[in-house]
């Protein structure tokens, strides 16, 4: 194998991941991008997504919600507000808060409430991506 | 004299008192392990952010960004930041002081001042001076993120919209177990300088591509910042107040031991005399029907 990266997640609770990886893909501000060993210095901003990472051919997914990424000298570090593993992830959680925020969503958009709408919008975003990981997690 | 019986109860009390604070000195020091952990997690995450901070700053034109913009200072706000809860010692009153002081201090320049209350102890303590804008009770022990955020966000429109045109932090500083000091920090606006201090170490990886511009990112992670800055003062002030809170019950818990020492030698002086009048008695009774 080439040459690895490193990955670092960290959250205000700490250090969720910390590895050496192949290849990661993040929701960045501009849609996903991938990065691979020796990419140029980089920093942008994250949006609440799923978080994948290869090494060799073992693929691991993690839930992101909001934060920035910096990559430089083959080190990757996400700093993020929260992590959390497919493993972790309570499903039928996430579906209940997932059919909260359409209703809060079709609510707020029924009365133009600007600011309750961007919320209901962060939370089903939320939702989304955790239901995502967790069925990523699941045939593995 | 107090007779025996009072003596009794007394010590019986200042046993229970004790327990209590013996108790509470447990409890304190069990919160303490998990605060002190919680800070040491957000330590690498805000080193972290710090050294992306200094990298960003670098590499864009300052004093662009209405939360770094320095305003002629009319009015400022100070956040306090103190624990929900008394009996820890004079870790609370150290920080009403120096805020004190430095309302005072502010106010002999002509500034206006009100103040933004994190903890009921510093809530309640400013009420009556009319300049609490804001309180946050009943954070301390269980506050996440999101506790930080909020108030940050309300600090941060307050500045924006001209309501204060300076923002200050007064909270308490975690120095060890043993020792922790009130400190105040500037807040807003943010200043370039102390965000680039770790700016030397991280400049050597050359230029970054930035995905949105310098600019836009600045707008997402300043705030973040705010947060961060919120969310760290918090942790030290949970900190230092479990601290504090263990050893005043320590040294409680060492008055009531003293405390007992001295009753029980009251007890069993007490418990002499009466002894002797007893057989003073007898004896005298004894002499009489000879």
């Amino acid at each position: 194998m080439a040459e690895k990266l490193k990955l670092e997640v960290v959250t205000p609770k700490g250090a969720v991941v910390s590895k050496e990886v192949d290849i990661v893909t993040a929701p960045g501000y501009g849609g996903e991008f991938g990065v691979l060993a020796n990419h140029a210095p980089f920093l942008s901003t994250i949006k609440t997504g799923v978080l994948t990472y290869k090494t060799g051919a073992q693929e691991e997914t993690l839930m992101v919600s909001g934060g920035f990424c910096e990559v430089s000298n083959n080190k990757l570090t996400f700093l993020v507000e929260s992590a959390e593993r497919g493993a972790d992830i309570d499903v039928e959680r996430a579906m209940r808060s997932k059919e909260r925020a359409e209703k809060r969503l079709a609510e707020a958009q029924a009365q133009k409430e600007k600011f309750d709408r961007a919320r209901a919008e962060a939370a089903l975003q939320r939702a989304l991506s955790r239901l995502k990981v967790a069925e990523r997690h699941k045939p593995s | 004299m107090p007779s025996l019986k009072d003596v009794k109860t007394k010590i019986g009390g200042v046993k229970k008192t004790s327990q209590i604070t013996k108790a509470m000195n447990m409890v304190a020091a069990a919160k303490l392990r998990g605060a002190q952990q919680k800070m040491e997690d957000f330590r690498s995450y805000a080193e972290k952010f710090n050294a992306a901070m200094g990298n960003l700053s670098s590499a864009m034109d300052s004093g662009a960004f209405p939360l770094m913009e320095k305003r002629e200072v009319k009015t400022v706000e100070i956040l306090v930041v103190t624990s929900d809860r008394g009996l820890c010692g004079s870790f609370n009153s150290n920080i009403l002081k120096m805020t004190e002081k430095l309302i005072a201090r502010l106010e002999g320049e002509g500034k206006k001042v009100t103040l933004v209350c994190v903890g009921k102890k510093s809530a309640s303590y400013f009420r009556k001076t009319g300049k609490v804008r804001q309180r946050y009770l009943d954070l301390m022990g269980t506050f996440q993120m999101f506790n930080a955020r909020a108030i940050a966000q309300d600090i941060a429109g307050n500045f924006l919209t001209g309501e204060s045109d300076e923002v200050r932090i007064v909270y308490g500083k975690f120095k060890s177990v043993a020792v922790q000091r009130p400190a105040e920090q500037m807040f807003l606006p943010i200043q370039p300088d102390a965000v680039a201090a770790t700016e030397a170490t991280s400049s050597a990886a050359g230029a970054y591509i930035y995905e949105p511009s310098t600019e836009e990112i600045m707008e997402v992670l300043l705030p973040l910042y705010m947060n961060v800055m919120v969310y760290h003062a918090m942790l030290e002030v949970s900190a230092s107040e479990h601290a504090a809170r263990m050893s005043a019950m320590d040294n409680a818990t060492n008055a009531c031991k003293d405390i007992i020492h001295s009753l029980t030698l009251i007890y069993n002086k007490a418990r002499q005399a009466g002894i002797t009048a007893e057989l003073m008695d007898i004896v005298g009774g004894a002499e009489a029907l000879k």
